[in-house]
């Protein structure tokens, strides 16, 4: 099968967003930081992609860009396009671009400690999205967050709009947080580290009311995590970035357990495993490369156990490993099969 | 809350209580008595006038008249304007006073949150940079300074406003400006630097996921957060503003309550010195008291019932 082929046979499925070579650099007094260098994926309806990486691999920008959140200056879209029914977010003007924050595409951040306004009531932000957006009335806007609330699990909604922030929990903030971005009923919602900041039996509850949600509205997620176990229970698909670069994506079996990259493997084997009890943890030696002044062929080459001398000076191209698995590592190129063949 | 406010009230009481007795003990600790100055040498007229206003009488016995004459907001006669009570000089003077002071606070207020937004929008724009040297300036020139300025180019060499007294609002504007701009700059520094920190915080970066208008973000979201620092300041900013408009009514000859303030000390006219002390520091707590309940009323976290009382 031809590439062309593949992505014919990919897009009979509904993409969403897709997101093509995007570039974000940050100009800072040290020189100019390309956090995001050339990421391209495809998010399909109903579908959660999780993005996995470590801190500072792009992640977090890639999720901020698609959103229009990039403050810039000092940041800057240098090149790419995020498409989004047929418009390129990255180059709208902001006015357009505020119909579509919130309304189709919505954001849950990290810390529901921070996410809310303290001297806001709950019920004010649930409604003032809706409000702008669909132009509701007080009490439709209000009967919509009562909804909304009930749907992700809070008691006494009718109450609890009249709240504020501290007067909840930090899970009950969280599904906050969750309603506020959907009661516009988006099509996209980027859940940046949506887990991180709670305890892991809320951590739980938090994900299984993702998954009801998703059944129910059929919307797309990007997940924006490091945690592998949150991504094991409930992605999708999973793009593995490092250093600013997608560096293989494909489904959750893919990455799990047919992974073709060596940093892939060396992010799974990091990860503490209960079942296998006697094996050491195994961390990847070195450290993520400057991105002041990222290098020139692949970034993991000098951490890399594997690299050849390709590797330093040429970018690896993206390899089909099957239509939907895709990794950017030379071991996979036709002319280095055999060669690691021991491994 | 309504046990906060009784709670409130009765420390206020108690402070009113603290200030008076200081006053007291300050006013009679000073050298010398109201009739040192006038002409007379004559012992037995002076023991008659000591008399007539009780002056002969023991401390303590003077203390309790004068704790009833706070009582009662009876402050009796002048000592030195023997046509006037303590209160008639309060009744003309303070309305002026209070008008300079409160036009001065909502001006720099005003002014100062608008200026410090702006500068906080703009960070490091041009319009930053032009706030806060407006700001430096106006913090480091002391407002009798700019008083007297004020009336040199705008009153003496364009002639546009008059240069004195209180009769019109267009006399007003010289002496609200010269009081103003201090604590305008001063409020305007705080919004900017608060602002800023406000800002950078999740919730603005939610409500601009949530495709909010920017001013909507800025009045709704950014603003009522950031004023928590300023209405802080605004209890002793309040006190200075009062006692500023004392040095600003002098220089503009306005008929308020600082220059009876200033003639009762020097002359050692107890019945106004307490009248004026007393009262002013009763509106100065007052105010602080309001200023406690704005605080509750911008941020839900702070609970005034749950407070305990406090002397400020």
């Amino acid at each position: 099968m031809t590439q062309a082929q593949q992505h014919e046979h990919v897009a009979a499925r509904e993409k969403v967003l897709e997101v093509h070579n995007l570039h974000v650099t940050f100009k800072t007094f040290g020189g100019e930081v390309k956090a995001v260098r050339g990421v391209s994926f495809d998010l399909y309806k109903g579908e959660t992609l999780a993005i996995v990486g470590e801190s500072g691999c792009g992640k977090s920008v890639t999720s901020n860009a698609i959103m229009g959140l990039i403050p810039q200056p000092p940041g800057r879209i240098e090149n790419g396009q995020i498409v989004y029914n047929g418009k390129d977010l990255s180059k709208m003007p902001k006015k357009a671009l505020r119909k579509i924050q919130g309304m189709d595409i919505s954001m849950i951040f990290q810390d529901p400690m921070t996410a809310l306004n303290p001297t806001l009531t709950i019920g004010e932000q649930l409604t003032e999205g809706i409000r702008t957006h669909h132009g509701l009335s007080k009490d439709e806007a209000k009967k919509r967050a009562i909804e909304m609330l009930n749907l992700v699990g809070i008691p006494n909604p009718e109450e609890r709009l009249k709240q504020y922030a501290h007067q909840f929990s930090g899970g009950m903030r969280q599904r906050i947080v969750i309603a506020i971005a959907l009661i516009c009923e988006p099509d996209v919602l980027i859940a940046d580290e949506p887990t991180t900041a709670l305890d892991v039996t809320i951590q739980a509850q938090i994900l299984e009311l993702f998954a009801s949600i998703q059944e129910r509205m059929g919307i797309s997620i990007i997940l924006i995590t490091h945690d592998l176990g949150v991504v094991a229970k409930i992605a999708d698909r999973i793009a593995v970035m490092y250093a600013g670069q997608i560096i293989e994506i494909g489904t959750k079996r893919d990455i799990f357990y047919r992974n073709t990259h060596p940093y892939t493997r060396g992010l799974l084997n990091s990860v503490p495993r209960l079942d296998l009890l006697e094996e050491e943890l195994k961390p990847i030696d070195g450290t993520p490369p400057d991105l002041f002044d990222p290098p020139v062929g692949c970034g993991f080459a000098a951490r890399c156990p594997f690299a050849m001398d390709v590797c330093e000076h040429v970018e690896p191209p993206a390899t089909y490993i099957t239509e939907e698995h895709r990794s950017y590592c030379w071991q996979q190129d036709e002319r280095a099969k055999g060669l690691f063949a021991n491994y | 809350m309504v046990s906060y406010i009784i709670k409130r009230f009765l420390m206020m009481i108690a402070t009113i209580f603290i200030i008076a007795t200081l006053t007291f003990a300050l006013m009679h600790s000073i050298p010398g008595s109201p009739f040192d100055s006038d002409k007379t040498s004559n012992p037995v007229i002076q023991q008659n006038l000591e008399k007539f206003y009780h002056l002969d009488d023991p401390l303590p016995v003077q203390y309790v008249s004068y704790l009833k004459a706070i009582v009662t907001f009876d402050f009796g006669p002048s000592i030195k304007k023997p046509n006037e009570t303590v209160n008639s000089l309060l009744e003309r003077g303070f309305p002026i006073s209070l008008e300079l002071g409160m036009i001065t606070i909502i001006v720099a207020c005003i002014s100062g949150i608008i200026l410090g937004t702006l500068a906080a929008l703009r960070h490091n724009g041009l319009i930053d940079y032009f706030a806060m040297a407006i700001a430096v300036i106006g913090i480091s020139i002391p407002n009798f300074i700019l008083a007297t300025v004020l009336i040199q180019v705008f009153a003496g060499q364009l002639g546009w406003l008059p240069a004195a007294t209180w009769s019109s609002p267009k006399h007003m504007i010289l002496p609200t400006l010269a009081l103003a701009t201090g604590p305008m700059a001063i409020i305007a520094r705080l919004t900017r630097s608060s602002m800023l920190e406000v800002l950078t915080q999740d919730y603005i970066k939610m409500a601009k996921a949530k495709g909010l208008k920017p001013w909507r973000i800025v009045f709704r979201h950014a603003l009522r957060n950031a004023m928590m620092p300023v209405v802080t300041i605004m209890g002793t900013m309040l006190a200075s503003i009062l006692t500023g408009t004392f040095v600003i009514e002098k220089i503009f000859a306005i008929p308020g309550m600082g220059k009876y303030f200033v003639e009762s000390i020097n002359n050692r006219d107890y019945p106004v010195i307490m009248g004026t002390t007393v009262f002013y520091s009763a509106f100065l707590v007052f105010m602080l008291f309001i200023v406690d309940i704005v605080y509750g009323l911008l941020d839900p976290r702070i609970k005034l019932h749950k407070k305990e009382g406090e002397t400020s």
